[in-house]
């Protein structure tokens, strides 16, 4: 077993006394809660209050672009954009296609992209997490594709898988499974010692040790990787779908460069955003329920 | 590394230790230490910080593989560390029906947290409970596997002194009517005083001296053989008795 107390401390004539508890989770450490009720509440209400600072900058858009102080060239205004956009879901054009068409081609590709390479990359993790062994044969190739730079892989993966789904697809897995590894692999590394330790007190088996004690301990980390991750997938898409596509949302973006028309490129951008914020989002519903553990330190 | 046989052990014994041994880094911390606990004992194990208390009470929990000598434990040794060590991401009844082969183990631990008090927040997350309900989720924790002995390690030194009395008397309740043997590991030489049948000094790797106890609980703090017995421990502690009688 590679996560254990004792080495710091068997220095000192007596290995057992305590030293403070290493829950590497921030706010954890303390174990009793601290500021009851006061923290939950103001959590909520400045939910309200991040939603200023972007309906400023839409507003200061929406006045710059139609009075004209940035060119519509340059700049197309909101309401320009949103008429391209009803457009682009009404009308089946041969330049482009449907906006919703394009739409479910990306998230098939990130959906896919993502199942593959962010799966791989957690038994991965966990495999070099759990052993020695696994660390040693594994964590260094990771370390190496993670300096590796993944857009400059698209011409090499164009010669190995031509120019179909394929390279689209190893792409996005790719960038999805590196900050998904490091993350698994250094939540399992940081679970509590003691807490193992207390699991062969209780005389759990290995595997009841690994679902009841290190996965869960690993979890907070695991979901900060699953965003990162789910982040990177999304970049990787873009990139992947603006070399030979003949769908998807970057598909619809250099069809738009090709016809010069920027709103089409500001409505696919603008998609790709909702669709990144809507993964954030599923994301930090699934921290919510997951953790509500550690929301018991707000709210009680 | 120690053979760790219970089938060493006399109907007399839950413990047998003999030439048990420990160093770290050439320093020698347990020095080939005897001892015997017998079934329904409550033991208590008092010496200075360092002397390596709870190096043995490791070893007797099997948490150290590199101790060297014979020890036989009784395989149904149960912990209570210093620290609650409650897994925080399960509820509290979870954290004590946590490893548990019963049929029913969510009844069974409700009925452990009743005995220590703690029936109402047995759905609580750890988290939020207090440091001394923490310690008695940990202590239903080890009673609910029914321990042959029970090992605890200064379980009590972290909670506020009426805490701590609080906690006393549970202890001396459950020890009765459970009737585990228990190593208490303490520096605190009147919790000793008060709980324990047998009171061990550890010093220089080796048990320095043991006294009984053939006192009716609960005890009165100043009866004069605990007195006297107190100022004989403080001495074999090396603490100048003076100021204490």
């Amino acid at each position: 077993m590679s996560i254990s107390t004792g080495s710091s401390e068997t220095r000192r004539g007596s290995p057992a006394e305590p030293d403070a508890p290493a829950l590497p989770l921030a706010g954890v450490t303390g174990g009793r809660p601290r500021a009851r009720g006061s923290r939950g509440r103001g959590w909520r209400r400045s939910g309200w209050l991040r939603l200023i600072s972007p309906v400023v900058v839409l507003a200061l858009w929406q006045i710059l672009s139609s009075t004209g102080v940035v060119s519509p060239q340059k700049l197309p205004s909101l309401t320009t954009l949103w008429s391209t956009a009803v457009h682009l879901i009404t009308t089946d054009s041969p330049t482009y296609g449907t906006l919703q068409h394009a739409m479910l081609i990306s998230l098939e590709r990130v959906a896919i992209g993502f199942v593959i390479g962010g799966g791989l990359a957690m038994v991965l993790a966990v495999v070099a997490g759990l052993s020695r062994f696994g660390e040693n044969a594994i964590d260094p190739l990771m370390q190496a594709l993670r300096t590796l730079p993944l857009f400059g892989l698209i011409p090499v993966f164009i010669v190995w898988f031509g120019i179909g789904e394929s390279p689209k697809i190893t792409l996005v897995a790719l960038a999805a499974a590196v900050p998904l590894y490091l993350n698994t692999f250094a939540g399992i590394r940081g679970v509590d010692g003691k807490l193992a330790e207390l699991g062969q007190v209780l005389g759990l088996s290995r595997a009841e040790q690994i679902r009841a004690i290190i996965l869960p301990g690993a979890l907070p980390t695991i979901l900060v990787g699953l965003r990162q991750s789910l982040g990177t997938a999304w970049l990787a898409l873009v990139v992947a779908e603006q070399i030979n596509a003949n769908a998807g949302l970057g598909f619809i973006i250099n069809q738009g460069e090709q016809f010069l028309q920027q709103n089409v490129i500001f409505v696919a951008l603008i998609v790709y955003l909702i669709l990144g914020l809507l993964t954030d989002y599923i994301v930090r519903l699934i921290e919510r329920r997951a953790l509500s553990w550690r929301r018991g330190i707000l709210e009680s | 590394m120690a053979t760790r046989d219970p089938g060493v052990l006399t109907t007399e014994q839950v413990v047998q230790a003999r030439g048990v041994t420990r160093a770290f880094d050439g320093q020698v911390v347990l020095d080939h230490l005897d001892l015997d606990i017998a079934p329904g004992e409550f033991v208590a194990m008092i010496g200075r910080s360092g002397t390596g208390k709870s190096t043995l009470l490791r070893a007797l929990a099997g948490l150290d593989p590199d101790v060297g000598g014979e020890l036989a434990v009784d395989a149904t040794a149960a912990v209570v560390f210093q620290e609650p060590r409650l897994v925080p991401w399960k509820r509290v009844w979870n954290n004590v029906a946590l490893g548990l082969r019963v049929p029913d183990p969510r009844a069974v631990a409700r009925t452990a947290l009743d005995e220590v008090g703690l029936a109402a927040r047995a759905d609580a997350w750890p988290l939020t409970l207090s440091g001394g309900e923490a310690q008695r989720a940990a202590l239903a924790r080890a009673l609910v596997r029914d321990p042959g002995l029970l090992l605890l390690d200064e379980p009590f030194s972290a909670l506020d002194a009426l805490t701590r009395i609080t906690m006393h008397q549970l202890v001396l309740s459950l020890w009765e009517r459970h009737r585990p043997a228990v190593l208490l590991v303490t520096h605190d030489v009147d919790e000793a005083l008060a709980l324990a049948d047998r009171v061990l000094v550890l010093a220089d790797g080796q048990i320095a001296h043991s006294a009984s106890i053939p006192l009716d609980r609960p005890r009165d703090r100043d009866h004069p053989d605990l007195v006297a017995l107190r100022i004989r421990l403080l001495t074999e502690l090396g603490v100048a008795t003076r100021d204490v009688s």
